[in-house]
């Protein structure tokens, strides 16, 4: 090959060794991150921190809306909301700048994340830190009562992401249509079967679709420990067919005979609230309530989780290793941890995502403030909800993706 | 290329005696095509290099085929091919054939000059904005539904058929029709003035001919060579539109330039050289297709020339004209009521299916969202200003240089100002991301401005070319005499008297500027956004009152933007009424 560049492997082990070098001594470098919070404080002062997060949804929106006043008038600094699609932008974004040889200043400073986007980015070198160590209110974090703030998807997080809340799938249904809906994936079929045209769910790669493609695998799968274990590790076609032959089944009677889907949880929420539904699917366990309060659903609707239990996981914020404004975006992640603002997350009036943090770590103030919230009309209790499931390996979401697009989209 | 440019550029050597003062203006055209078709260059070569292996950033360091390979295993890819090909092909057959059928039986009616007037606040509709509107219309739970049920259709819960999205793409027709109708309409009328048409007519209609015969015989065979390259334009946008066929066409599969947007975004950086490979058939689709639409065209010319010489009167046409009036009329009211339904969603409280209007309003939507709404609104506006103003510039320095330098206008320039409009977009936007970051610009404001500057440029520049070159030169040559320089009867002569046209052009390029979706997506890096890149983030399944809140501030802006074109010559000029009333 006359036009290839000999020294391209060298250069790029080069660069991948400086990548990890400096992601390995980036708390060390004065500059990068400081020792005390007191200095991120102040070098945060004045900067503009570029938060690419997930923005289909008014109610979020409207939260990040409010932290960015709260830390523009506490912290002097601007937070700017890049709202995506997918997350998985994001991360193609980095990865992208990394390739380009962008290792400063790139152009995500903060990124709400989970999963296999995190998995991605810890396995890329493509995360600063560990830095949640320096942030005051990581010691409030429920770490021993919701382990998924530790573990994330399997991967564990080493502090190089940030957690902000707790996610459970439950079923969103209309108590006035529908007097009682399934309750577990084998009576969804035959639900399905019964109400044709009724029943649907977003379409992989949205999160919430595979979120319920992966748990409908858990529940029909005979192996389910096989589901912790990296994918290639497992016989993925054995352990996935009782799923396809769910899903070759039960297509034919959904919504649009299962030749569309919809894009994503926030527009099946719509087809509910229009009636061209009759469940839909929320990844958390507040939003029903939330939405009936902002006038996107009927107030009868309401909320169940599967008898056998739902997936859950915790989901969280992290900063790329070659964020411009790390240390604003580490104010602004400690300010998403403070009582102040996960109380108001929490608030079915305004997004009604559960909180991360341990009422016993919180001032007898705030944790009076937490009980006196109200539920709202379609939110479970505690005891409702269960138990979680723990979230599949991260590479099972991946390959359940490929395979549904094979199967599915053509 | 080169004579190309040397022709725009006022070709051979300089006329005696000109003096240096002029040697700026002469460099407008060249300086004008870089801008231009750098990137577009710059970009084909950053696609098609990938497109076959190479990109040494991710390791692709030999030529081979495997992202070929790659894309043909795709799933969904020949189910993506196919809808993109109906999808374009039959919005564009469809927009002209209504276009041409109703100047035919419609050009001497009230309803045409009604129509006519109406043209220019359609054209400013953003392309999301009309989506989006036609979507919230015609979808099982839209507007039209909710008001015909269920007391007429007897559904109490929306049918569950297709109407929006569905897999043939037909909605995604429908609104490429609504924003390309009045496109081709605008284009057909400049052309008939161009063509003189109401002579032809008239001596057509003297000699017998019904009044669509006539048309159809004497003034389209002039005509349509004029509209072509718009006609080139409006099939190679219909085939590689993103934003339209975000919230209107189906997803599994999506037509092929989400379908490649979305490989481009993908995590797993392979997938780039099958996204790129992606885009490169999209361009042999747009290739394929203008080729084909070529070939049509000649065919019909053929088969038409015994009609058209036979000698045939034609008869009254009274059917015809009903129903190219009424469809031509439908375009404009969907459109309408698209806007409409927008107002009324953005000041919706709870608006329930089947509900005719909102049970509840409230302005709270939009005092809710005046804090998140301002950094895009900020950044369309200004993004539009400023590539709508450095358009302007170009255009006018390339106008100029052509007046003084006597340089005719070239069918080559025509092309290459085309340039733009005729590759698509995705085939050459994301290799022109390698140019800015190689200049060190990549996500910055320079490099949004830019990448709009290369879809302002041509709108503007064709809208402000046939006033600019229509003004009797008998006023600047009188300056002339009277002493003036080139330079002040530019000035204080020319400008002054194409004010209007020019504020006009201006607002164009802004609502160009406004409506861009990939390029804003692509050159802003993440770091800057719009109204527009807000409002189809939104549409992907944001609540509907917010969605009409982005929408209809989207479709604002560039209406105001005309008003303002309209109202800002008649206040300068409100004591001089010929310069006021002037058009």
């Amino acid at each position: 090959m006359p036009l290839a560049d000999p020294l391209g492997p060298v250069r790029r082990a080069v660069a991948a060794m400086l990548v990890l070098a400096t992601a390995a001594l980036a708390p060390a470098a004065a500059d990068e991150a400081p020792a005390s919070w007191d200095e991120v404080v102040a070098a945060a002062r004045g900067q503009t921190v570029y938060w690419n997060a997930w923005g289909g949804s008014e109610a979020i929106n409207a939260y990040i809306d409010w932290v960015a006043g709260r830390v523009a008038a506490e912290y002097d600094v601007t937070l700017r909301h890049v709202k995506l699609t997918d997350t998985a932008d994001a991360v193609a974004r980095v990865l992208a700048e990394k390739a380009a040889g962008r290792d400063a200043g790139g152009s995500v400073d903060l990124v709400w994340i989970n999963g296999e986007n995190f998995a991605a980015m810890k396995s890329n070198g493509l995360l600063f830190g560990p830095f949640t160590q320096l942030l005051p209110n990581t010691r409030l974090v429920d770490t021993a009562g919701k382990p998924t703030t530790t573990v994330d998807f399997t991967v564990p997080v080493d502090g190089l992401e940030s957690p902000w809340g707790m996610a459970q799938i439950v079923f969103l249904y209309d108590s006035a249509r529908v007097p009682a809906p399934p309750r577990s994936v084998a009576a969804l079929l035959d639900w399905a079967r019964a109400h044709p045209g009724r029943f649907t769910y977003p379409a992989p790669p949205d999160f919430i679709g595979t979120t319920f493609l992966k748990q409908a695998l858990y529940e029909l799968t005979a192996d389910k420990g096989a589901l912790a274990r990296p994918a290639a590790d497992a016989d993925f076609a054995a352990a996935t067919a009782p799923l396809w032959a769910w899903l070759d089944a039960a297509h034919p009677h959904l919504w649009r005979g299962g030749a569309e889907f919809p894009r994503n949880g926030q527009q099946q929420r719509q087809l509910l609230d229009d009636g061209e539904v009759d469940l839909s699917l929320s990844f958390n366990p507040g939003e029903a309530s939330s939405a009936i309060a902002q006038g996107l659903l009927p107030d009868t609707v309401r909320t169940y989780v599967l008898d056998g239990g739902t997936i859950g996981n915790t989901h969280f914020v992290a900063i790329p290793y070659n964020a411009e404004a790390k240390a604003g975006a580490m104010v602004v992640a400690d300010f998403l941890l403070s009582p102040e603002a996960q109380l108001r997350k929490e608030d079915p009036a305004r997004w009604g995502d559960p909180t991360v943090l341990a009422m016993d770590k919180l001032d007898p103030a705030d944790r009076a403030a937490f009980a006196a919230l109200p539920r709202g009309p379609a939110t479970l209790s505690p005891s409702e909800l269960g138990a979680t499931q723990p979230e599949p390996h991260a590479t099972w979401m991946t390959r359940i993706e490929q395979e549904w697009q094979r199967r599915y989209a053509n | 290329m080169a004579a190309a440019l040397r022709q725009l550029n006022g070709g051979g050597a300089a006329p005696a005696g000109r003096r240096p003062l002029l040697q700026p203006l002469r460099l407008v055209p060249g300086v004008t095509l870089f801008l231009f078709l750098a990137p577009i260059a710059a970009g084909l070569i950053g696609t098609l290099l990938p497109a076959f292996g190479w990109l040494p950033d991710l390791g692709g360091e030999r030529f081979g085929l495997h992202p070929w390979r790659a894309l043909f295993a795709a799933p969904g890819l020949a189910g993506a091919v196919r809808l993109t090909l109906v999808s374009g092909l039959l919005a564009t057959v469809l927009s002209l054939l209504l276009v041409l059928g109703f100047c035919a039986a419609c050009h001497d009616t009230r309803l045409f000059a009604r129509l006519r007037r109406l043209l220019a606040p359609l054209l400013a509709m953003p392309h999301a904005a009309t989506a989006i509107g036609l979507a919230f219309l015609i979808a099982p739970s839209g507007w039209i539904l909710r008001l015909l049920s269920p007391w007429a259709t007897g559904w109490d819960t929306p049918p569950d058929i297709a109407t929006v999205q569905d897999a043939y793409g037909l909605a995604l027709v429908g609104g490429l029709m609504l924003k390309e109708t009045p496109y081709l309409l605008l284009m057909t009328l400049g052309a008939l003035d161009q063509v003189q048409a109401k002579r032809t007519l008239a001596v057509a209609r003297a000699l017998g001919y019904a009044p669509a015969a006539a048309w159809l015989k004497t003034v389209l065979p002039r005509v349509y060579p004029q509209i072509r390259l718009p006609v080139y334009a409006v099939l190679a946008f219909s085939l590689s539109v993103v934003d339209m066929a975000l919230i209107l066409g189906p997803g599994t599969p999506p037509p092929l330039a989400p379908m490649v947007l979305r490989w481009f975004y993908d995590p797993d950086l392979a997938m780039r050289f099958q996204a790129a490979a992606g885009a490169v058939l999209q361009l042999g689709l747009a290739a394929a297709a203008i080729l084909l639409w070529h070939g049509l065209e000649r065919l019909v010319a053929r088969l038409a020339r015994p009609w058209l010489a036979g000698g045939g009167r034609g008869a009254g046409g009274r059917l015809g004209r009903a129903v190219a009036g009424t469809a031509m009329a439908t375009v404009f009211a969907t459109a309408g009521l698209g806007l409409l339904s927008l107002a009324v969603w953005s000041v919706a409280r709870r608006w329930q299916y089947p509900d005719a209007l909102p049970a509840a309003w409230t302005l709270d939507n939009w005092a809710r969202h005046l804090g998140a709404l301002a950094w895009p609104t900020w950044t369309t506006l200004t993004v539009g200003l400023a590539a709508a103003g450095a358009a302007l510039v170009l255009a006018l320095g390339c106008l100029e240089n052509e007046q003084r330098h006597g340089v005719r206008p070239s069918s080559r320039g025509l092309w290459l100002l085309y340039a733009p409009l005729l590759v698509p977009q995705v085939s050459f936007l994301f290799g022109a991301q390698a140019l800015t970051a190689g200049l060190g610009i990549g996500g910055t404001w320079p490099a949004l401005v830019w990448s709009h500057l290369l879809f302002v440029l041509p709108y503007l520049f064709l809208s402000l070319a046939d006033p600019y070159r229509a003004l009797d030169d008998r006023y600047a040559r009188a300056a002339l005499c009277l002493g003036a320089s080139p330079a002040r009867v530019f000035w204080r002569v020319k400008l002054p008297m194409l004010l209007r046209p020019a504020l006009f052009a201006l607002a164009i390029g802004f609502a160009v500027s406004v409506a861009q979706y990939l390029p804003t997506l692509f050159a802003g890096g993440g770091r800057y956004v719009t109204l527009t890149t807000e409002a189809v983030t939104l549409a992907a399944g944001a609540d509907r009152r917010v969605i009409a809140v982005y929408a209809l501030l989207q479709a604002l802006l560039p209406l105001l933007a005309f008003a303002g074109a309209l109202a800002v010559p008649g206040w300068l000029y409100r004591r001089r009424y010929a310069l006021a009333g002037m058009r």
